[in-house]
């Protein structure tokens, strides 16, 4: 078994993560950066199985290396050990690795809202499907839909385009007039403007509905046809794939089990991305849906602050000002109307892993009962899908994380210091 | 006439004292503060067992199982029922020889049980480590989910007129009232305390001796392998460890649940309230697992968790009335075996609080027994 | 064209390219990762490793998330998870 350690160690290689990582290692850090997937990236810059990363990431990543940054790819960090010394999982083994300081980038989920046939082969989440296409799943010529709520809805038509799909139309819960609002706001971000004006105008010719949402997928096996909303009107397609999901939720188990602060579902930081814990830092969507400018302002401020900077830039400090001013028009926005909890009917599945049906979930009033009678949120996933859905469809708060944070391996648990000799001589010979 | 009848707590024994003095014609009231399943029990493994670890702990634990299998048929697939059998394992001679006598012991007082050589072992469980000396086998034990057994219980009881009220903390008791948070103090004609480890802080007039000592025990859970384990295993030194006083300790015991999951203990510590999962001890638990199942290793864990057993001194739970407070009665104190035993429980308190011929000699249960703790801390 | 590796799926052999997941080789023919604990036909749903939809047994290992594995000559797969 390994152990490693670092003045700073950054959880998580998305855009967050690699400006910490680069900020920290420019500021002189001896850096390592985990992330559980096989290449730096994160979300929205995953690199595509069959060409080079996306530019931006690639001159990140370039500048940390120049610093030496250490990147543990595929190294899933899974528990704490104890303060500042975290327990990874990669394919040699586990590893134990210590850290100065240690910043959390760990992004976002997908909020997956249950509706009848949203189990079915075919439904994939919006994010879902695009990171599914950069791994070589094949769109070329699918009929796909794509619903549910937020912007991550308009970029991912658009990459499906690009890929030669057939996107027959994009549904958004949120009213016209909201998003109006807020397309409207984007005055005050010309480079955000720039990018929403080029993604419209790919989007053109692929009809756009609001105050609108999926109803029913059905299909024998397989999806097969869908059925959406569209005001007072409902609408059916034959298609291949729907992409669904319904916004963003930070991913913040892990500060959860470092005993950090989180409020409202996102991890509580000040000025300089401090955590609650002293010699913990977060950044990007973990501490709120803010997109992808904000999370890489907010790695570099956390990145250098973990590296011992006191103060941020002024001049990063008055952009992540107006990015976080744009995430809270962003959140209002796109809120999720409540006609949606109308969506899941008695006999819909809502945890995916135990197979338990919204009707067995109901009678109960508190959620760890309900928990616990049902298994629901009890399975591999852990409550990532089944978890943010019942916290909006019943003001359940989401499982507590606990150790491990993604299902590992009997042996990842056993630590190096556990003396395993003193268990092996027990048996005597008889 | 019967008595209007409150229970403190909606564990499993709570919930087994409430069915059994419904059914019996009490109008019961079960009063939880938080929801029922939400203690001890909603951390448990579920493992129905008799134990020869002394004659009053052998009857309470076999008059359990004989209640819980009459109920096999009827619940078997709401309570996740798996007749497992518990086996015993031996690591060496001497304990093979411990096993021999348990054998022994068990077949005067009736019970079916089964000594397996090291041949016989590795047939029954082919995941056992090589070397192992054997094991012994107790063909009538199994396992149930407890939250299930919480459930169905109470379900019982309401189906004879019992009112289950969650939410609703108790500040203090006493012979035949209660007190809520808020206030509100109600009279019963028994009241019966099976609150778990708050069960001291209860009691208005306080029990001279009485404590409760917390016992924590981490459990992990595997993902599904159905078939890859057949019995509830549990290493025969395992009571060294259940009634050590070792600061902390962990022990073999695994379970196979219905679902094809495995559920991994055990461990004890006895002086921590910290409800946290600790790295440290779960390691040691896994670890010591692992050297009987070595394979257990390549497994997926999906969740860990702790919960607290309320321990008694000399390793008896309390079952009976209150000396000197007519109408109150406690029912508590069982450690790691609530579950298994809280059938026989409910059955001695019904006896006891209308008055009937007790299935068995209640002596060594009673409350008027902690008045010698103190001498002995 | 891209370099073509064999892939063995519930013993029915699959040529498909290389570097892409086996979530994506299942997908493109078909074919779902695991059937649910009631019995119901799963495909992967989130493609980052978030949902377990997508476990099948590689290799002999049970539970694997066939998002996280790029596709090896010879890697085999069956979808009874
Ligand atoms: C599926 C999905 C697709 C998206 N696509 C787009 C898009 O196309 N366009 C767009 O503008 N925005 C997109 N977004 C929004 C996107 O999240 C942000 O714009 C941006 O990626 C946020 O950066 P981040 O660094 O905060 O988080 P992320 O980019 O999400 O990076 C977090 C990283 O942390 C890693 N991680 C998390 N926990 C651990 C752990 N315990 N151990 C190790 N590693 C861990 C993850 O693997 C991930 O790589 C998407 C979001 C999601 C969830
Ligand atoms: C890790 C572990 C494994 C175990 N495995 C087994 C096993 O395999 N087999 C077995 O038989 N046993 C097992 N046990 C032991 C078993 O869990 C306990 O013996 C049993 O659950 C005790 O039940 P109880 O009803 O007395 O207590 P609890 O379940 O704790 O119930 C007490 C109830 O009282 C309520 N309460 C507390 N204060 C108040 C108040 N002021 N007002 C109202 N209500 C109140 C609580 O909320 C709680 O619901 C295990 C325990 C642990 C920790
Ligand atoms: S598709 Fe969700 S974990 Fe693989």
């Amino acid at each position: 078994m390994t152990e490693l350690s670092a003045d700073v160690v950054v959880v998580g290689a998305g855009p967050a993560g690699l400006a910490a990582a680069v900020a920290a290692a420019e500021a002189g850090a001896h850096v390592i950066l985990t992330d559980e997937q096989p290449a730096p990236g994160g979300q929205i810059w995953r690199q595509p199985w069959d060409a080079q990363p996306p530019a931006p990431s690639r001159e990140l990543w370039r500048r940390a290396e120049h610093r030496g940054v250490r990147l543990l790819p595929e190294t899933a960090v899974f528990g704490v050990q104890e303060a500042r010394c975290l327990r990874a999982a990669s394919p040699g083994g586990a590893v134990t690795i210590r850290a100065g300081a240690i910043v959390l980038a760990t992004g976002a989920l997908e909020r997956m809202l249950p509706f009848p046939g949203w189990t079915l082969p075919g439904v994939f989440a919006a994010g879902g499907i695009q990171a599914l296409a950069k791994s070589g799943l094949e769109v070329a010529g699918k009929r796909i839909v794509v619903a549910g709520s937020g912007p991550l809805l308009l970029a991912v038509a658009a990459f499906l385009k690009r890929q030669g799909a057939v996107v027959l139309g994009i549904f958004e819960q949120a009213e016209a007039m909201a998003v109006a609002r807020f397309a409207g706001s984007l005055l005050l971000h010309p480079g955000k403007l720039r990018q929403a004006a080029a993604l419209l105008g790919e989007l053109t010719g692929i009809p756009g509905h609001h105050s609108a949402w999926p109803v029913r997928a059905e299909g024998t096996g397989w999806l097969e046809r869908l059925t959406v909303r569209v005001g007072d009107q409902e609408q059916s397609f034959e298609l291949d794939f729907l992409a669904c999901s319904f916004g963003l939720v930070p991913v913040t188990g892990l500060a959860e089990l470092l005993g950090c602060r989180v409020e409202s579902g996102a991890v509580v930081v000040d000025r300089q991305q401090r955590t609650t814990v002293p010699a913990v830092f977060a950044a990007g969507e973990a501490t709120g849906i803010g997109g992808v400018d904000s999370a890489v302002i907010e790695g570099a401020i956390a990145g250098a602050a973990a590296a011992g900077s006191m103060d941020p830039a002024p001049s990063l400090d008055r952009r992540r000002n107006r990015e976080q001013a744009f995430a809270r028009r962003l959140a209002l926005a796109f809120r999720l109307r409540p006609e949606l909890k109308a969506l899941c009917e008695a006999d819909t599945i809502v945890c995916r892993c135990e197979d338990v049906r919204f009707g067995a979930l109901i009678r109960y009033g508190d959620a760890r009962e309900a928990r616990l009678a049902t298994r629901c949120g009890m399975g591999p996933c852990q409550g990532r899908m089944c978890g943010p859905a019942l916290n909006f469809l019943r003001g359940w708060p989401l499982p507590r994380p606990a150790l491990p944070l993604i299902p590992v391996t009997a042996r990842a648990l056993v630590t190096d210091a556990t003396d395993r000799t003193a268990s092996a001589t027990f048996f005597r010979e008889s | 006439m019967l008595p209007d009848v409150i229970v403190v707590g909606a564990g499993i024994v709570g919930a087994a004292v409430a069915e059994a003095l419904a059914v019996a014609g009490c109008r019961v009231r079960v009063l939880e503060s938080a929801w029922p399943g939400s203690g001890s029990t909603g951390a448990a493994m579920g493992h129905l067992l008799v134990l020869d670890d002394s004659e009053a702990q052998w009857r309470l634990t076999r008059l359990s199982r004989d209640l819980w299998d009459a109920r096999a048929d009827q619940w078997g697939a709401a309570l996740e029922w798996e007749s497992c059998g518990t086996v015993w394992v031996a690591a060496d001679g001497e304990e093979l020889e411990l096993a021999r006598r348990r054998g022994a012991w068990f077949a005067e007082r009736g019970v079916a049980s089964e000594l397996l050589d090291q041949v016989a072992l590795r047939a029954a469980e082919p995941n056992l480590a090589a070397g192992l000396a054997g094991g012994l086998r107790v063909p009538g034990d199994s396992v149930i989910y407890p939250p299930a057994a919480v459930r169905l219980l109470l379900e019982g009881a309401v189906r004879h007129g019992a009112t289950i009220a969650a939410g609703t903390p108790v500040k203090r008791a006493g012979g035949g009232w209660v007190e809520l948070t808020n206030g509100d103090r109600l009279p019963a004609g028994a009241v019966i305390i099976a609150a778990g480890l708050a069960t001291p802080e209860l009691l208005a007039t306080p029990v001279e001796g009485l404590a409760l000592i917390p016992k924590k025990g981490h459990l992990a859970i595997t993902d599904r392998y159905p078939g890859w384990l057949r019995h509830q295993l549990v290493e025969l030194s395992y009571l060294k460890s259940a009634h050590g006083s070792a600061p902390s300790s962990v022990a073999f015991n695994v379970q196979p649940r219905a679902t094809g999951q495995i559920l991994i203990g055990s461990s004890r510590q006895l002086d921590t309230l910290d409800p946290t999962v600790e790295p440290a001890t779960l390691s040691r638990m896994l670890a010591r697992a692992a050297t009987y199942l070595p394979r257990l290793e390549t497994l997926t864990i999906l969740r860990t968790w702790v919960g607290f057993r309320p321990a008694t001194p000399d390793n008896l739970p309390l079952i009976g009335p209150v000396p000197g407070q007519p109408r109150l009665w406690l029912a508590t104190g069982h450690e790691g075996i609530g579950v298994a035993t809280a059938l026989g429980t409910a059955a001695l308190i019904r006896a006891s609080v209308l008055g009937e011929a007790p299935p068995l000699d209640p002596t060594p249960y009673a409350v008027d027994r902690v008045v010698g703790w103190m001498a002995h801390a | 064209m891209p370099e073509m590796v064999r892939l063995v799926v519930d013993g029915l052999e699959l040529q498909v390219p290389a570097g892409i997941t086996v979530a994506a080789a299942l997908l493109n023919r078909r074919l779902v990762a695991r059937r649910s604990v009631g019995g119901e036909p799963r495909a992967p749903l989130c493609g980052m490793g978030s949902c377990f939809e997508c476990r099948a047994t590689v290799d002999g290992r049970p539970h694997t998330r066939t998002c996280m594995v790029r596709v090896r000559n010879g890697l085999d797969v069956r979808t009874d998870d």
